[in-house]
């Protein structure tokens, strides 16, 4: 027996006299009814984990750590005991963006049912805290911006080993892989904000128009308040794809431009590289300002806590469909958001070019990038038929050239982030219509979490592979007829958060940078444009909204004020009723602003 | 578009998502990405408000009773002056700008290429119902996206002005016009944008955004706020009674008080507070007449519902008895008389909420610098005014006040001002706009980069060794003495 259009017409009527007797309405039903999810959260938490990995490989949390003989710490411990909550607190959470006034029936109801160190009423407390120092005014002196942007440098030069080996714990990232995409990148980026803080500071100058003449004014930057930065993080229930991590060390990039532009700061490290989140705790709390900068950690329960609180800005970095969340929850308070997210980014590459180099240049941005685990990293190529098998014995050749003959143990990879992503990874290679396609690689090792470094020529674009965020070392090629339908190709898709193109061409570059919408563009390279602090980096519609880098982080996290200054001579009566026809004169004069015609009205002589 | 009541939900739904995939394609064909169509655009534009002066005079006389003079300094000359700023400075808006690269990365080059969003989607207020729904439309035009107007339907004369008028003159496969009341605003919300610009209350602004969050759409919330008047004990008779003469014109000029800039209360010290309402009283004769109603020189409340609003304002005791000048209510024409209150509870509605229409509390302090803290004892408003000589004074408002905007010594004038951005901060919203910033909200800066294949540094790429190690320690240091001495062999 299926259940057809009969059966749903006659459930909906069901519903629906349920609905019109009016007792949905009473608040004593709904709180029962959500007192009775709360139970099954509570009461089937297990089936619920079975069922979430029978469908997706879900790990469970717990079963993540303890697989990790990582040393024990307090913060871990406590991971683990409000993983057991997160559940219900799910739940709670989506109710509460969903309906204010039943959110607040379900925080009511969460007080009561979950006993967690960070609650919202934590949250509320540390946020309470912060705005306090903010209010006294000491976060926005030079001196004390200057003091905790150097507090961050002192951090990252002498707790480099730290950083490095927590870096390797978690994702097994190389030494210079961390050097250069993390601690070197925060370094520069500190660096640069104290250089120029002074400039960035002073009020702009701007010129008035005559119709208020006379009259001076200026630009100022004001910080905005208090700021959360949040690095991905896992949403369970809602986020069909794990959330994505880039850099765990410089999620602290966005802490910079916050703190140079006066706020006061909490930054919610990833719990998907709990070594990193707990180094970072510790080391923040140690080298800076502690009434003014925080780091909370923790997993869902915590994030959704801090997201109910009222802040000044949130910028979050992860993927599309968390970002949908962080947003929605902004929107309660009227916060402004700074999304960074990922997308599909291509690679276009045309013939005729220095294939060594650009193979080089593809691997280092792809594999070399935490292989391949970085929002910006190339995610697939597109290339001619005709060209595509040169490119691919070039991309095997410089592979070899890096990274030896027995890619799957490179000490000079990453190794995937968790066995979520792993078996991800995994899926996306075992699809019937995509397995057959692979040209290089494809060995995985689950132990140890490594996948070797994988291309597929000509996987169908209907692929699981082609339909989402790759966001590991797997690199398919899609091959088009000729180089401009590559254009169309990207086009078709969501706005990815970098798009690169190898030519030689001056036609097809000016016809790529006009016609390809996405973050950034990068011609003959990838990835570096992240390191450029004259660029704004950030991305356009699905790969995320606002930027940042240099000054755009300063810009980011300030208010621009608009400061007029005016003397109380140079009063015109013209713009003071009673309103009479030579007043009208005047003013069109004014607004047009043609001398002659000025005195023209002013003597009330007729239009010329 | 004359849209009736019988046209039924789902036709609505299906004509939304026609004139949306007409758009889209338009946008997708590129013409709206060449500077030569957004002048012309704009140039008609200009042609549409040149031409119609006298029906906007008149849609808006219906709509809010408001004087020719007022209607062209609010809203036609706002228009004009945006179009003709846009109009003269557009090549410069739209070409790239040049970064400056480390010398390390030579001869790679960087700049910053604005480029349009897509399908934008405004919606306009009633209180300004020409320049706040057409002022935003030239930034987006101007930056090359295609758009949808919602007028405010609250404003009939002006909207359907809009709906008929627009498509006359701009290109009707990228300018579209939809009226309706709130079910069409939520339908439009439905529909995936790349941009929503919204102006109006906060309430609002968060379904507004709260909508867009589902599609990850960026927006603009241009909301209001409780903006205060800090009026210092000016010494100079002079001074004072420019003053005054601003802060009427501000307050019961523009809308009569129903703008999201206008003066909502104002803040003096106790021993002033008597000669300012003397001379407020004075100069409100003066500018209004006797009779402010017959006037013409000021605008009606807008509807019903806001007349009502108002009416309940004024109902709490406590805060009748505050009632020292006006305060007479006629409700047939929708009239409300400036009305001045002094010190009524802080507690009442009235200093609670926003006023937004002709009631202008006066609260005293024993010392104007108190006015600070009562400022920041609140939201965040759109502007604060000050009048004031006191450099002190001046100095501390600026950097321990928050606000969208300050102004010293006059009100309202921000808005007239292109070189300067136009927004709100906390509650009364944000992004912003006005001249340049027009065309950047409704632009993505895209960041482009130039390589070639000439210079390659080995020391990128892996494997990795301590060489490589300090090529790159030394690079990102832009440390380029000890890069040259590391690659010739020279530093250990």
């Amino acid at each position: 027996m299926y259940f057809d259009s009969k059966d749903a017409l006659a459930m909906v009527e069901e519903l629906r006299a349920s609905y019109n007797s009016g007792k949905t309405r009473s608040y004593e039903w709904r709180v029962s009814q959500l007192k009775n999810l709360v139970k099954v959260a509570e009461h089937h938490e297990q089936e619920i984990v079975d069922a979430l990995r029978s469908d997706l490989n879900k790990p469970e949390f717990e079963a993540y750590v303890h697989e990790r003989d990582l040393p024990t710490s307090p913060s871990r411990t406590h991971s683990i005991h409000i993983y057991s909550h997160s559940h219900t607190h799910t739940l709670f959470f989506y109710l509460s963006v969903s309906s204010s006034t039943m959110g607040s029936m379900a925080i009511e109801e969460e007080k009561q049912t979950a006993a967690n160190p960070f609650d919202e009423e934590a949250a509320s407390a540390v946020v309470k805290e912060l705005r306090a120092s903010f209010v006294s005014g000491k976060t926005r002196s030079y001196q004390w911006r200057v003091s905790q942007l150097k507090g961050i440098v002192k951090l990252i030069t002498k707790k480099e080993r730290e950083i490095v080996d927590a870096l390797r714990s978690d994702l097994s990232k190389p030494e210079l892989e961390s050097q250069v995409y993390e601690i070197s990148m925060l370094n520069n980026s500190c660096k640069l904000a104290i250089k120029e803080l002074k400039k960035w500071m002073k009020p702009e100058k701007v010129k008035t128009s005559i119709a208020v003449f006379p009259a001076s004014a200026e630009i100022v930057s004001e910080p905005l308040g208090a700021i959360l930065v949040i690095s991905a993080w896992n949403y369970p229930f809602c986020t069909f794809i794990p959330d994505i991590l880039c850099f765990p060390v410089l999620s602290l990039d966005p802490v910079v431009g916050a703190i140079a532009s006066g706020n006061v700061v909490v930054l919610k490290p990833s719990e998907l590289a709990p070594a990193t989140s707990s180094l970072l705790a510790k080391l923040l709390d140690e080298y800076m300002d502690s009434s003014c900068i925080r780091v909370v950690e923790g997993a869902v329960a915590e994030t959704s806590a801090l997201l109910e609180q009222k802040w000044d800005k949130i910028c979050y970095t992860g993927n599309g469909r968390v970002g949908r969340i962080v947003m929605a929850s902004a929107a309660k308070h009227l916060t402004p958001v700074l999304l960074e997210l990922g997308g599909k980014s291509p690679v276009i590459v045309d013939s005729g070019i220095n294939l060594q180099v650009a193979c080089r240049r593809i691997i280092v941005g792809k594999w070399g990038c935490n292989n391949g685990q970085a929002c910006i990293s190339p995610d697939y190529i597109i290339t001619t038929k005709d060209f595509a098998p040169k490119l691919v014995d070039s991309l095997k050749q410089e592979l070899e050239n890096f990274y030896g003959k027995n890619q799957l143990e490179s000490k000079d990879l990453s190794r995937i982030v968790n066995p979520h992503h792993f078996a991800r990874l995994t899926k996306l290679l075992d699809e019937d219509k995509v397995s057959g396609k692979i040209v290089h690689g494809g060995e995985t090792d689950k132990t140890n979490l490594r996948i070797a470094p994988t291309i597929l020529l000509d996987v169908p674009q209907d692929s699981l592979i082609m339909s989402e965020e790759i966001f590991g070392p797997l690199l398919p090629i899609l091959t088009v007829e000729k180089m401009e339908d590559s254009f169309d190709l990207i086009n078709s898709g969501t706005k990815p958060l970098a798009a690169y193109l190898f030519t030689n061409k001056k036609k097809l570059k000016e016809h790529f940078v006009n016609t390809v919408s996405a973050g950034g563009l990068v011609v003959n390279d990838t990835t570096i444009h992240l390191a450029v602090p004259s660029l704004p980096f950030g991305g356009v519609g699905e790969s995320g909204m606002g930027a940042y880098h240099g000054k755009f982080s300063f810009d980011a996290f300030s208010h621009k004020k608009a400061v007029v200054y005016r003397g109380f001579f140079g009063d015109a009566s013209i713009r003071y009723p009673p309103y009479t026809k030579g007043k009208l004169r005047i003013l069109k004069a004014l607004i047009s602003g043609g001398i002659s015609s000025i005195i023209r009205a002013l003597f009330g002589w007729p239009k010329a | 578009m004359e849209r009736t009541h019988t046209v039924t939900a789902m036709e609505a739904v299906r004509e939304v998502e026609e004139t949306l995939s007409k758009l889209r394609q338009t946008f997708k064909s590129g013409i709206t990405r060449s500077v030569a169509w957004r002048k012309k655009q704009l140039s008609a534009l200009l042609e549409l408000v040149n031409g119609n002066e006298e029906k906007i005079f008149k849609a808006l006389d219906q709509d809010l009773g408001k004087h020719p003079v007022e209607s062209y300094r609010d809203e036609v000359g706002v228009v004009k002056k945006s179009l003709n700023h846009s109009l003269s400075n557009l090549e410069k808006w739209a070409a790239p700008k040049k970064a400056r690269l480390p010398l390390l990365l030579f001869p790679t080059s960087g700049e910053v290429l604005p480029e349009p969003l897509g399908v934008v989607l405004i919606f306009a207020s009633w209180n300004f119902p020409i320049s706040l729904a057409l002022d935003p439309v030239i930034g987006a035009i101007a930056a090359g996206n295609v758009v949808v107007l919602k007028p405010s339907e609250q404003a009939p004369a002006c909207s359907s002005f809009l709906a008929k008028t627009v498509p006359q003159y701009l290109d009707g496969k990228a300018v579209e016009v939809i009226e309706g009341g709130s079910e069409i605003s939520e339908l439009l919300l439905q529909q995936k944008w790349d941009k929503i610009f919204f102006t109006g209350s906060a309430q609002v602004g968060r379904m507004v955004m709260s909508a867009a969050a589902k599609n990850l759409t960026p927006v603009t919330l241009e909301l209001g706020g409780k903006c205060p008047i800090v009026l210092d004990s000016l010494s100079n008779a002079s001074d004072l009674k420019v003053a005054v003469k601003r802060i009427v014109g501000g307050k019961w000029g523009p809308c009569n008080g129903q703008a999201c800039i206008g003066v909502d209360y104002m803040l003096v010290e106790e021993k002033f507070a008597s000669m300012a309402i003397d001379l407020l009283k004075k100069t409100i004769k003066r500018f209004y007449s006797e009779s402010p109603k017959d006037s013409k020189c000021i605008a009606r409340v807008v509807n019903k519902r806001h007349f009502e609003r108002l009416r309940n304002l004024l109902k709490d005791p406590l805060v009748a008895d505050s009632i020292v000048y006006g305060g007479s209510l006629d409700e047939e024409n929708l009239f409300i008389e400036p009305t001045i209150l002094l010190d009524p509870p802080l507690n009442a509605a009235i200093m609670t909420e926003e006023i937004f229409g002709p009631l202008l509390p006066i609260i005293t302090l024993k010392k104007i610098e108190e006015s600070i803290e009562f400022i920041n004892s609140k939201p965040k408003p759109l502007a604060i005014y000050a009048f004031t000589k006191d450099e002190n004074l001046r100095r501390r408002i600026v950097s321990e006040t928050s606000s969208g905007t300050v102004v010293f010594n006059d009100i309202l004038i921000q808005f007239v001002c292109d070189s300067i951005p136009f927004g709100g901060v906390g509650q009364s919203g944000f992004g912003r706009y006005h001249g340049k910033y027009s065309f950047d909200t409704f632009s993505h800066e895209k960041a482009v980069m130039r390589a070639n294949f000439i210079i390659e540094f080995g020391s990128r790429y892996p494997p990795w060794n301590d060489f490589k190690d300090k090529f790159i320690r030394f690079a990102y240091n832009f440390d380029y003495i000890s890069l040259a001495l590391l690659l010739l062999g020279l530093k250990r």
